[in-house]
């Protein structure tokens, strides 16, 4: 597959360049200290933060992997928003926010420290460190491939430009530039794939016509009718849907251990609100973000709907096929833009596609830099150095970062399994994180060996069930099974989400069982602003109605649980 | 920190807007078969250029107020 590009859509994608950099440019006076590089100096509105939280995770997966879903399996993909994101982004801006902001810790890393020890620290920072390098780097992989694939841009060429871009942006003016590029890179997003959502829309003739041409796709696979068009009503047997799952595995492994793991506790979102100006800002910053992702299914997830409804329409492929003949669906998202952009506007859409990418790369240099800087380099390497000497360690660590991504693209492109090898490490440590946050900010009698033991079981037996699961159709090895298949599972994703939780499970037990066997190490002087018992409620800023954590956070669940009722 | 980035993110999208608004205006009408016969670039152009000056007027507001 190929896009022909014309002349305004080059200069429409260099425009965008120059400004990304200029805004680094505009920025570098500003960086005086390691505060102003690493942490934007706590000094940025809260509308600004709240897009930056929702753009950083807007990276490699998400514009081309959930149209991607949104063709394999319908509007069930949504689940990763309604179920998978928003309660976890409300209770993350109405509970756990003010511990993190309050207590002054720098890195999320470093509130472990504070709460607990070094060691629990060390082991979150380091696990961190790498997860953030191969993110970058499969990032940066993946859009290689694709300019490769669309423009037939030679693939070295793409990796050391977009390095290089990003390298610039935030060398120059650190988070700050990372978080005001990923504002743009938002409205790039939105402007860019709306009018692509509209032509598609009113080419297939509308919601209710698309509902109508989705039944064959789901009679043919031996689904009911409406298996692409309801969210819920399939999934009361994992047999009886696309993704393989039913609902109790979807709720609790997606719902809860997945979803509040990964939108409460990942740095890379958290550093977003931590920069804020305020704490009333910082505990809005997720709020804001919750907003334009409950909509965004309607930009991504409604395209590849529609894709896989034309798809086979009159003979053809709509989306491009693979090797073996079955469509390749993360060109889903770039068969349309080719589909129904002339010149012009397709190197609007082209440049969002692109900005989606880098900002997923810059999001992850940007809070690499901040763990190695702060609770690596500092508090093991070389503490009580000056402030400019860590304000000139975390502008190296970018390069250090970025070349690090660059060395993780090549390995992603040279071996084949090294992705779901690495997503499968990184479940195995995510899983268990937010057993040990919960603990840690609700029950002052965890202790420190509580949360490093728990944390680090609650991995191993992420592991160890692991081993003995295997999804359908899976051979042993990568996918399971390796200590012995006992439980076998329709999909992928059910073995993952149950999965988590039984890392949860395990991380959540045994901390409790081994603080309430040690002594806890931390006086309830050191505890105050850490623990929820132990910290004053946030003072009622002079806020107006709509902009009190606790009111919009309701406001936000009931429109989201309508969503869910009208796709039911 | 003085930097709005209202400035920037107006800059950017009205300079946008004019580009596909000229650009719209003077190709060739066969360019829009596959857009279902909407000049797409005129007519988004519109609204990318409205959303650029929009953002640049709250800026420019928020800067005389101090």
């Amino acid at each position: 597959m190929r896009i022909q590009l014309g002349g305004i859509d080059y200069l429409i994608l260099g425009i965008y360049f120059v400004f990304v950099i200029g805004i680094g440019w505009a920025l570098k006076r500003f960086m005086k200290g390691s505060s102003s590089f690493l942490m934007s100096g706590r000094s940025i509105p809260a509308w600004v933060t709240g897009l930056a939280f929702l753009s950083a995770n807007l990276g490699a997966q998400e514009v081309i992997g959930m149209a991607a879903s949104g063709a394999k399996y319908g509007i069930m993909t949504s689940h990763f928003y309604w179920v998978g994101a928003i309660p976890a982004m409300v209770f993350l801006a109405i509970f756990m926010m003010p511990f993190y902001y309050g207590s002054k810790a720098r890195s999320v890393p470093e509130y472990l420290k504070l709460r607990f020890d070094e060691k629990t620290r060390t082991l979150n920072a380091f696990s961190f460190a790498v997860m953030t390098v191969f993110s970058s780097g499969i990032s940066l992989h993946a859009l290689a491939l694709l300019m490769q694939t669309l423009l037939h841009v030679d693939y070295n060429v793409c990796i050391a430009v977009s390095a290089l871009i990003v390298l610039v942006y935030i060398f120059l003016g650190g988070l700050t530039s990372a978080i005001y590029n990923e504002v743009l890179q938002f409205f790039m997003i939105v402007l860019g794939f709306a009018p692509l959502v509209f032509l598609a829309l009113k080419d297939i003739g509308g919601w209710g016509a698309l509902k109508e041409k989705l039944i064959p796709i789901a009679t043919s696979q031996g689904y009911a009718p409406g298996a692409w068009t309801h969210s819920w009503k399939h999934l009361g047997n994992a047999a009886d849907n696309p993704m393989g799952i039913a609902w109790p595995a979807m709720v609790m492994g997606l719902g809860f251990v997945l979803s509040f793991g990964y939108w409460c506790t990942d740095f890379l979102v958290v550093q977003r609100a931590m920069a804020a100006n305020s704490m009333s800002a910082a505990r809005r910053t997720p709020l804001i973000a919750a907003i334009p992702k409950m909509l965004f299914p309607a930009l991504v997830i409604l395209p590849g709907m529609i894709a896989i409804a034309m798809h086979g329409v009159g003979g053809g492929s709509f989306i491009p096929l693979g090797d073996d003949g079955t469509p390749n669906y993360n060109l889903t998202m770039p068969a349309l833009l080719a589909h129904y952009f002339p010149t012009g506007i397709l190197g609007i859409g082209l440049t969002a596609l692109m900005a989606s990418f880098m900002s997923g790369m810059a999001g992850n240099v940007t809070a690499f830099n901040a763990v190695w800087t702060y609770d690596i380099y500092q508090s093991h390497i070389a503490p009580n150095k000056s402030d400019i000497h860590y304000l000139w360690v975390g502008r190296w660590a970018t390069v250090g970062g970025i070349v690090l991504s660059i060395g993780a693209a090549y390995l992603t492109r040279s071996f084949n399994n090294i992705m779901d090898m690495l997503q499968l490490v990184f479940a195995f440590v995510n899983a268990p994180l937010f057993a040990t946050f919960l603990l840690g900010m609700f029950w002052r009698r965890t202790t420190g060996h509580g949360a490093f033991w728990g944390l680090l079981f609650g991995t191993v037996g992420a592991a160890i069930f692991n081993g003995l699961s295997l999804p359908e159709g899976a051979h042993v090895g990568i996918k399971g099974g390796w200590l012995s298949p006992q439980f076998h599972f329709h999909s992928d994703m059910g073995q993952t989400f149950v999965m988590a939780t039984v890392a949860w499970t395990t991380c959540f037990v045994l901390t409790i069982l081994i603080s309430l066997a040690t002594t806890q190490l931390k006086t309830t002087e050191q505890l105050t602003g850490l623990v929820y018992s132990l910290t004053p409620k946030p003072k009622a800023e002079n806020e107006a109605w709509y902009q009190k954590p606790a009111t919009l956070g309701v406001l936000i669940l009931i429109a989201t649980a309508a969503l869910n009722v009208i796709f039911w | 920190m003085n930097f709005d980035l209202r400035f920037p993110i107006g800059l950017l999208f009205s300079f946008y807007g004019l580009i596909l608004v000229i650009f719209g205006v003077t190709s060739d009408p066969k360019n829009y078969d596959r857009s279902l016969g909407i000049n797409i670039n005129l007519d988004w152009g519109i609204v990318m250029l409205v959303f650029g000056l929009f953002m640049f007027c709250l800026a420019w507001r928020a800067r005389k107020r101090t």
